[in-house]
């Protein structure tokens, strides 16, 4: 299931119009006003934003649960990923090239990685695509690192006290990925069947995979 | 600018307001933990926001900090709970 709970407004199949309600009028006014100063100053081209636009909204969290699926199928790669993410990603065929550094943190029964950005919305992008509106939200950036635990307990995540709950803030030139830990009883399945259980709030760390 | 610390390495963050853009979070100032990591080097973006070079490259640091020194007098899970967040070279000092 998806978790945008705090995201109040109803979505309504038969009310389009709403959709439009979230943007204040004068945060469309500034977005404008700047892109074309930008596109004027020739900073880039209008043809270039519209491709780095689309290049984000190619991107989704399959990418990521690919990823995922195949360190837990082999090793050696896991320890490249591990080591290297972007390398790694890039031998699955993801473009990785023009990103910003990735690193992937790995959740064991010891320890349970949760990614925030309390300073703005820093996220991997080039493997799960646009995040969702809860993790830019201010609630759960402040909360993430306040209290961990009530948050992961509303994502539905409840780990026993020994285990590490260790929050990265990704306040830098680093974007973090969590390597979810597999799940028992998947032994049998293919690695595109387990990349189907791989799921976006599990790579944040909010959530871990279970089998169906 | 070489690495002046190594993983292991036991470090507090400056106790510190600067103006203007900064990446270091204001919650961890003057906070001690432990280097679990050295990324390389980066530009410093206290000068990239304001279009300078960033130079010289500033070492980074993932640095692992226990939730009860972040956060005295607050729990969190059975006492490992742990923060961790990737802090520049020219905000940490040596912790003794």
């Amino acid at each position: 299931m998806e978790h945008e709970h705090r995201h109040s407004h109803a979505h309504d199949a038969h009310a389009p119009i709403e959709e439009h309600a979230h943007y204040r009028p004068e945060s469309l006014l500034l977005e404008q006003a700047l892109r074309e100063l930008l596109i004027e100053n020739n900073v880039f081209t209008a043809a270039e934003l519209q491709r780095q636009i689309e290049d984000v909204e190619s991107r989704n969290p399959g990418m990521g649960a690919k990823v995922v699926a195949h360190a837990w199928v082999d090793p050696q790669f896991k320890a490249r990923l591990l080591a290297d993410a972007k390398g790694a990603a890039a031998e699955l065929g993801i473009d990785v090239a023009n990103s910003p550094e990735l690193k992937v943190v790995e959740n064991t029964a010891e320890v349970h990685h949760m990614i925030v950005c309390t300073l703005c919305s820093c996220y991997p992008k080039m493997l799960l695509g646009i995040p969702p509106a809860w993790y830019k939200n201010p609630e759960y950036r402040s909360r993430a690192v306040i209290e961990p635990r009530a948050v992961l307990k509303e994502f539905g995540t409840e780990l026993p006290a020994d285990v590490e709950v260790r929050i990265v803030d990704s306040t830098a030139d680093l974007r973090y990925m969590v390597l979810p830990a597999r799940p028992s009883g998947t032994e049998g399945l293919s690695e595109r069947e387990l990349a189907e259980l791989v799921h976006r709030d599990a790579m944040i760390g909010v959530s871990v995979v279970r089998t169906r | 600018m070489s690495a002046l610390f190594r993983a292991g390495a036991r470090v507090r963050v400056r106790s510190e307001t600067i103006p203007g853009h900064c990446r270091t979070p204001s919650y961890l100032r003057g906070k001690s933990g432990v280097v679990i990591e050295v990324h390389g080097e980066f530009r410093n973006p206290e000068k990239l926001a304001y279009h300078k070079p960033g130079l010289p490259r500033q070492p980074l640091y993932m640095v692992r900090f226990a939730f009860a020194d972040v956060w005295p007098g607050r729990r969190s899970g059975g006492g490992r709970d742990s923060i961790v967040a990737d802090i520049y070279q020219h905000w940490l000092q040596a912790e003794r």
